[in-house]
């Protein structure tokens, strides 16, 4: 018993050693500045479970930058949506004295205190992702993402260059700032052209009650000739009503965020285009950045947001972008 | 005899071998006061949790509900306070009152119909999880209210149960220390403690003896749901908000926490002090990894290994002090 115990405690710690690079960090390529790039260190803290595919390109990307940069990158998340677990992260990541941090915040109020904790210690931080409107009040260096109004204006004016006048907005989360902030873009991107917008509220749980909210939407409405999904989860659902009510192809549908069936419906002609805020880029760009912060003390931005999207996924590109996606980088 | 009854032998024992193994890995930043506070503060709201479920278990009883209630009072107290505008404090006696109301219900329930707690209280755990998001849904379309430092009667609040105590330490981590003393003092000073000793211990014979059984697991009862509303409440003071979701799990990390702290999944036998050291544990192994720095996708993996390891070595020196004695 004693000796199973030493045995098994042994192996534990040796494997917990092995995992946990700060004691054994990889030799980087050092290119220039002070500082020698193998000693750095950089929690990326999200929101997000490397199980959902989203994030999981995110964390690519910051395991990318890593291995370009040789610094060492440690991904942390929640294991659920909970912001709880979330601010007990950062203070466990803060007590760990990583040389940078890049959090995201998708409920401010919430993740304040101990975000502030974070930057009040004295380690560079920037957010990525969420929380773009707080990100400066917080302290934090810069901001890495998406806007989601300008997201919104984009999406609104291609749907009217694509002939909408009539845009019906599907909102998964009514209540969700930052979704309805995608609404009001929209709207406002449309009415650059004369055009209108109305929300409608959708659930996701619920695919077939979501696709009988839209069919009985667009019977009510036989002027809506757009729509918008403010997650890809509702294009199955909308392009089932579509088809059910013979107007698929009659009516310009775009969506936010990629997923293959979003992909392979823009490469069949069924979407009109993807929003792409790269989440790639938001983990990649946050771990170079702050390793040249460490050796330059410069950021870009000014405070501001860098803008990681929208990018736009037609029809003529959608093909390149699924094979990038097979990689796990789109 | 004198080893046997100290249920929480093996749990120190654990508490201190994982302290070790992370000092040794981890360094100083898990030694640190930081590092302490960080594991501290996760391990509070558990540890309150783990107490009363500890004494609910040693009455031979489990509560699954708990994680509802949590969400469920933390909605009642914005729902009342950001909906209809109520000040705090009358929220926070209504989200008491509701939650003693619930303890009330489960414990009446299992009293009552003879039926296992386990599948009473996973029967209410779904009803009142539903009833908190469906009922917050139709008010106000939402299922996450924030906003309540704008509410009148905030200060007071905020210093009892939200602040920073001492240094980083959070007012949570005395409320969970004070209410583990209390339930030690109950549990080995008290006839009350006696009772829910007896109770798990020998229901038949406990209630020949006169042991009024039903009246107290039906207090007992009352008494996590309690712990679930105080632990609701720290956190939305604490997040000024809260969320329907919230408090999801933990009546499953309570039941880790206690039987990690050696007491008996079949009831009457354990300690409070175990369930505090089972919480420590948890939150050891939980901050200690992050700190550590390993990768989110090996998190799991390590939780895992870690926790059998800590129940494994306190079932290992607690036989041996049996053996010794």
């Amino acid at each position: 018993m004693n000796w199973d115990m030493g045995i098994a405690g042994a192996g534990l710690a040796l494997a917990l050693w092995a995992c946990a690079g700060v004691e054994t960090p990889e030799r980087g390529t050092a290119s220039g500045g002070d500082t020698d790039r193998s000693t750095v260190r950089i929690v990326v803290l999200s929101h997000g479970q490397t199980s959902d595919p989203f994030w999981s390109v995110v964390a690519n990307g910051a395991g990318d930058a890593a291995r370009e940069m040789g610094v060492h990158v440690e991904y942390q998340a929640p294991t659920s949506f909970d912001m709880v677990r979330m601010s007990e992260l950062i203070e466990a990541a803060v007590a760990s004295r990583p040389s940078a941090l890049a959090i995201t915040i998708p409920d401010p109020d919430a993740l304040a205190p101990s975000v502030k904790a974070a930057t009040a210690a004295g380690i560079p931080a920037v957010s990525f992702n969420s929380g773009d409107a707080a990100s400066q009040r917080l302290g934090f260096l810069a901001h890495i993402g998406q806007t989601e109004y300008e997201a919104g204006v984009a999406a609104g004016e291609r749907l009217a260059s694509g002939g909408a006048k009539h845009v019906l907005c599907l909102n998964h989360e009514v209540g969700n700032v930052s979704l309805d902030t995608r609404c009001r873009g929209l709207a406002d991107g449309l009415a650059k052209q004369a055009g209108t917008m109305q929300v409608l509220g959708v659930r996701l749980a619920d695919p077939e009650d979501a696709a009988q909210r839209i069919r009985s939407a667009l019977a009510r409405d036989p002027a809506i000739d757009g729509m918008l999904m403010l997650g890809p989860g509702g294009a199955a659902p909308a392009l089932a009503a579509l088809r059910e009510t013979g107007r698929l192809g009659k009516i310009a549908v775009g969506t936010f965020d990629l997923t293959p069936e979003a992909l392979a419906a823009v490469r069949d002609g069924q979407l009109l285009f993807a929003i792409d805020q790269q989440p790639y880029l938001q983990g990649y760009l946050a771990v170079v950045l702050l390793t040249k912060y460490l050796e330059t003390n410069a950021m870009p931005g000014g405070g501001q947001i860098i803008r990681t999207g929208p990018s736009f996924v037609t029809r003529e590109n959608a093909a390149d972008v699924i094979a990038l996606a097979r990689r796990g980088v789109r | 005899m004198r080893l046997f009854a100290w249920p929480e032998l093996g749990a120190a024992a654990a508490a201190v071998l994982v302290w070790i193994i992370f000092a040794a890995i981890a360094g100083p930043p898990f030694r640190s006061l930081e590092g302490t506070a960080a594991v501290l503060n996760a391990a509070a709201p558990l540890g309150i949790l783990a107490v009363a479920v500890g004494l609910l278990m040693i009455a031979g009883e489990f509560d699954l509900s708990i994680g509802s209630i949590v969400g469920c009072a933390g909605m009642s107290i914005m729902l009342l306070t950001r909906h209809y505008e109520w000040s705090l404090w009358p929220a926070i006696g209504a989200a008491v009152a509701l939650s003693l109301a619930i303890g009330l219900g489960n414990g009446y329930l299992v009293v009552r119909t003879g039926l296992p707690s386990f599948i009473v209280t996973l029967g209410t755990l779904f009803v009142f999880r539903g009833l908190t998001i469906a009922v917050s849904r139709q008010l106000t379309r939402r299922t996450q209210l924030g906003g309540l430092d704008e509410v009148s009667g905030f200060g007071p609040a905020r210093i009892l149960f939200g602040s920073d105590a001492v240094g980083p330490f959070q007012v949570s981590v005395l409320w969970w220390l004070g209410l583990a003393a209390l339930a030690t003092w109950v549990l080995l000073r008290t006839r009350f403690g006696n009772w829910i000793l007896a109770a798990g211990g020998g229901p038949e014979a406990a209630r020949k003896l006169g042991v009024p059984v039903a009246r107290v697991k039906v207090v007992l009862f009352m008494t996590t749901a309690l712990a679930a509303c105080l632990v609701a409440l720290i956190q939305a003071v604490r997040f000024t908000g809260a969320d329907a979701l919230r408090g999801e799990q933990q009546e499953f990390r309570a039941i880790i926490a206690v039987v990690i702290g050696g007491t008996l999944l079949t009831g009457g036998y354990g300690s409070a002090v175990g369930a505090v050291l089972g919480a420590l544990i948890f939150g050891m192994v939980q901050q200690g990894i992050v700190i550590t720095g390993v990768d989110a996708d090996w998190f799991q993996v390590f939780l895992g290994i870690m926790l059998v390891m800590a129940v494994v070595f306190n079932e290992f020196v607690r036989r041996r002090a049996m053996e010794a004695r």
